[in-house]
């Protein structure tokens, strides 16, 4: 049987996702045979390959290359899981959505900024309107809720999955935490 | 007050108007009077002192007719006058023995005065409503004597069981029944309130009466509180039916004067009086519940519910609750019978409906019709059908509890039953007829708005549920939704209506409902071709803006 | 004295009980180990009958019925577990989620709310429904405590514990539908109450993180609404 090829992807977050995947430690050597890392910040890869059969989103959707992004994973994904409380429900990233774009901006680079006081506009992605969780823009196969998932939790998540059986969330995370 | 005191005085009112016959009736309720009747009232009366004619000119309440307003009667020729105009004046009052104003004049002869059967109605537009001794002249307060001195309080529940009338605020619980519970259980102190906290978008029945004929209201309650064993009444009257609130308080004034509230009504031991209460605005408060809060001076938000008022109502007493158009019909169950009730309607409605019939019909006003007429008759031989060059598309019924009607069920006959089989329910008498140019995903979404802002936002589904379904639905009028989006606008239909606290929440879903029932096609046309058949949404045009 | 109220058998979930006669059926399921979710319901406190989490099938009734004013009857059937119910209990959770501005991994609750466990329990994963993002305020002028608006759930359990419990009327709802929410006395700030007695009741009954003690933080944020029942019961043998 060959390798399922895995992704991981970090959009608006914190890489605390991806922290708590790595601290999966020596479980990460257990599993390590059943998956090959095609894509992720982890790794090297600059390419998303065309099929992946798993790809972990970390993070919320909140510029345009976020949403270009999860646009390209999703259609070259088998599964896809929205990894931890950004990619599931926006959490702090989507604090921003109470307030409109310019102003928060303003308030970030020209109100509170001492040195070189000016709004980026070159070369950086664009803002969207709204932060989106990850659903709310593509299908989404698996949500695990948690600021962030345990190592635990990942854990299960992707021995199950590479076992082919969707895991019981609800039974091993929760919003927030 | 005995019989031959009110024969007295209803001789006393009818010799006085046959001295000088000849009158001129303008109709002052708030139809016609947003169509400054009142000038037109004011510049005849100048009219009829500057030439001296021997003619009295009257207010009057509804002629029903309110498209064409301000309307003025002529009597005792009995010529109806349309969109009079004040300058109009001095030609109706110069023609007031001759031929009359051909330019003005709108015919009785047609269908939509012919087709109706005038019981709750039967003194609108013919007497002035702030006169007591009128409506003593068209038999007024005769009911309530002859049930004050001529039969016991269970005798009135018999009657009002045997007529089979049920309750017209919209969901149709049997007013017998309903009194019968509340006389039964027992209580040191009993109320009785009349809810007049009519909010519906189209809906002005209960309005009209107040305005119109207030006494028949007032008596109903009397009778009512009689039959129950009340000793105190309400009524709760919105705000924004100001002119309401000032004639039935002038009745209650006139009534207590000669006698008909205050103590030993009538030399019996019968004691009974009433304050009018207004309503803050809040929608809600028409649900039993809130509006009892809200006479307490509590927060208008329903209760869970039983007990039911009938057991544990106004400050925790058995209270008998029933709207307006309810109470206006007892006077004349009353007087003439239940039986004679119980032979107009159909097998399970009985008696007669008032509707407001407005939207796309020739004809907009106030009717009322027989238990059991077809949506047809209504729409088209009394409202007069459609405007030229249109096509019929849905009548509402319900307000935003009830649900758009289509085509091919027009023949069904008008009753509590039939209505809800089609998704809609009978309400309180809004009738909104629409053609080709309203949009059913645009009047879903309004009917969804309304439902949103009027939540008490007391239970979860219907606080946030509706908000949620007006999110869904204004992404399909703005050409944003997906078909996921619909099939969560139908879960959460099924949600709200499953589990709100109260009907407010329980029928929110009513008119998403009914317009997906018959007029699903619309909503995918939304949803896949952004394209809105009627052009009333701008799902097309700003696609392409807002993403 | 009241005589004793009178005793009814009847049914939960396939399993016979029995309850005096002035018991609710949330009252009889809980005494039976048979859980029944609730977020609105306290004990000690009056029913709101308002989360709605807590309605219950009956036999022969149409409509669903809360579970927490309803009362028991003989021969009533329940039934409190049934794939719709667990439907709309997930969709009420969902629903109080995308309303306001719950941010859990940075409440003062997180872990120790009851809006979160619920979903928990109730195996919600995630919200279907759009996010409404409101901006509401946070009201910190109170010396002792905040009240974060963001956390809200309307359950209305400080409103009833300040009118029935303390008796100091302090806190109100204002406002329709999606806009209702709490204030103190006329909307005024609340730390300018003169009806607030600083007892905190309020805030050891909020099920979320709406109401919190300042500069707690973590497990010493942890509510305790035990003080109800023993007060309770002190005010019944006084009576």
């Amino acid at each position: 049987m060959s390798k399922a090829t895995l992704a991981t992807i970090w959009l608006d977050g914190c890489s605390g996702c991806h922290m708590s995947l790595l601290d999966m430690d020596e479980r990460l050597i257990e599993l390590s045979p059943q998956f090959e890392l095609v894509y992720s910040p982890l790794v090297d890869a600059k390419v998303l390959p065309r099929n992946v059969d798993v790809a972990l989103v970390e993070g919320s959707v909140s510029s345009d290359e976020d949403e270009h992004k999860i646009r390209l994973i999703r259609s070259r994904a088998r599964i896809l899981v929205s990894l931890g409380d950004c990619a599931v429900t926006g959490n702090v990233p989507a604090m921003r959505n109470s307030f409109p774009v310019d102003a928060l901006l303003h308030r970030v680079y020209i109100e509170n900024a001492t040195l070189q006081q000016q709004v980026p506009t070159e070369r950086l992605p664009v803002l969207l309107k709204r932060v989106r969780p990850v659903h709310e823009v593509v299908t989404v196969d698996v949500f695990v809720p948690g600021c962030p998932p345990s190592a635990d939790t990942i854990y299960s998540v992707l021995k199950e999955l590479l076992a082919g059986r969707v895991p019981d969330i609800a039974a091993l995370s929760r919003f927030g935490i | 007050m005995t019989f031959e005191e009110l024969e007295q005085i209803a001789a006393e009112t009818r010799e006085n108007r046959e001295k000088s016959p000849r009158e001129l009736n303008v109709c002052v309720a708030a139809g016609c009077l947003s169509l400054h009747s009142d000038a037109v009232k004011k510049s005849l009366e100048e009219e009829v002192k500057r030439t001296g004619a021997t003619c009295r000119v009257r207010g009057t309440g509804c002629m029903g007719l309110c498209s064409l307003g301000p309307l003025v009667a002529s009597e005792p020729s009995g010529q109806l006058y349309k969109s009079v105009a004040a300058a109009d004046a001095a030609e109706i009052v110069k023609n007031l023995e001759g031929a009359p104003v051909p330019r003005l004049l709108c015919s009785r002869e047609q269908p939509f005065f012919q087709r109706q059967n005038l019981i709750v109605l039967e003194n609108s537009g013919r007497i002035d409503p702030e006169k007591i001794e009128e409506y003593i002249a068209a038999d007024g307060y005769r009911a309530l004597v002859h049930a004050l001195t001529e039969v016991n309080p269970n005798e009135i529940v018999q009657e009002v069981s045997k007529s089979g009338l049920r309750g017209r605020g919209g969901a149709g619980y049997p007013t017998g029944l309903k009194w019968g519970t509340v006389s039964k259980t027992a209580g040191t102190t009993k109320y009785v309130i009349c809810n007049a906290d009519e909010g519906d978008p189209g809906a002005f029945m209960d309005r009209s009466v107040l305005e119109s004929d207030p006494h028949r209201v007032l008596e109903g309650m009397a009778i009512a509180a009689y039959a129950v064993g009340a000793t105190r009444g309400y009524i709760y009257v919105r705000a924004e039916y100001p002119l309401a609130v000032k004639r039935f308080g002038t009745a209650i004034r006139e009534a207590r004067r000669l006698g008909f509230l205050g103590s030993q009504i009538c030399n019996t031991k019968f004691n009974f009086d009433m304050e009018v209460r207004i309503g803050g605005g809040a929608f809600v408060c028409g649900e039993e519940t809130a509006l009892i809060a809200s006479i307490e001076g509590r927060r208008g938000a329903p209760r869970p519910r039983p007990p039911y008022p009938a057991q544990a109502g106004l400050w925790d007493m058995p209270t008998l609750i029933n709207n307006v158009e309810t109470f206006a019909n007892i006077p004349s169950i009353v007087r003439r019978g239940g039986d004679w009730y119980a032979s107009i309607g159909t097998k399970k409605s009985k008696g007669t409906k008032v509707f407001a019939l407005t939207g796309k019909v020739r004809n907009v006003g106030l009717i009322e019709v027989p238990m059991g007429t077809t949506l047809r008759q209504i729409i088209y031989e009394i409202g007069g059908g459609g405007p030229e060059g249109h096509k019929f598309k849905a009548v509402q019924t319900g307000g935003p509890s009830g649900g758009c009607i289509p085509e091919q069920f027009l023949d069904l006959s008008v009753d509590y039953e039939s209505l809800r089989e089609l998704g809609s329910i009978m309400g309180s008498g809004g009738m909104i007829v629409m053609d080709d140019s309203a949009c059913m995903v645009n009047v879903a979404h309004y009917f969804m708005e309304f439902c949103m802002s009027e939540s008490c936002g007391k239970c979860i589904p219907c606080r946030s549920g509706t908000a949620q379904m007006f999110e869904l639905l204004t992404r399909m009028t703005l050409g944003t939704a997906t078909a996921r989006d619909l099939e969560l606008l139908e879960e959460l239909c099924d949600m709200v209506s499953s589990t709100s606290l109260c009907g407010l929440g329980q029928s929110a879903p009513n008119p998403v409902l009914s317009t997906l029932r018959y007029f699903r096609d619309e909503y995918i046309e939304h949803i896949n071709e952004k394209r809105c058949r009627a052009g009333v949404c701008e799902c097309g045009s700003t696609v392409g803006v807002t993403a | 004295m009241n005589p004793a109220p009178s005793v009814k058998t009847l049914m939960i979930d396939g399993k016979d009980v029995s309850a005096r006669a002035d018991q609710s059926i949330l009252d009889a399921a809980r005494e039976n180990a048979i859980p029944i979710p609730t977020l609105c319901h306290l004990d000690g406190l009056s029913e709101a009958g308002a989360c709605r989490l807590c309605l219950v099938e009956l036999k022969g009734t149409p409509r669903l019925q809360p579970a927490c004013v309803t009362l028991v009857e003989e021969g009533m059937e329940v039934t409190t577990q049934s794939p719709r119910l667990e439907k709309y209990r997930r969709m009420v959770v969902e629903l109080l989620f995308a309303e306001r501005n719950h941010v859990c991994s940075v409440c003062v609750s997180n872990n120790m709310c009851e809006l979160q466990d619920m979903a928990k329990q109730l195996g919600v994963t995630h919200v279907r429904f759009p996010y409404r993002y409101p901006r509401l305020p946070v009201d910190t002028t109170h010396e002792r405590f905040t009240m974060d608006h963001n956390r809200c759930i309307l359950c209305t359990r400080c409103v009833r514990v300040c009118t029935e419990i303390e008796g100091a009327h302090t806190w109100g709802v204002f406002g329709r539908g999606v806009d209702a929410h709490l204030i103190t006395d006329l909307d005024i700030p609340w730390g300018t109450s003169d009806t607030c007695t600083s007892c905190g009741k309020c805030v050891q009954v909020c099920p979320t993180g709406a109401l919190f003690e300042k500069s707690k933080v973590g497990m010493q944020s942890q509510k305790n609404p035990d003080f109800l029942n023993y007060l309770n019961e002190m005010r019944e043998i006084e009576r």
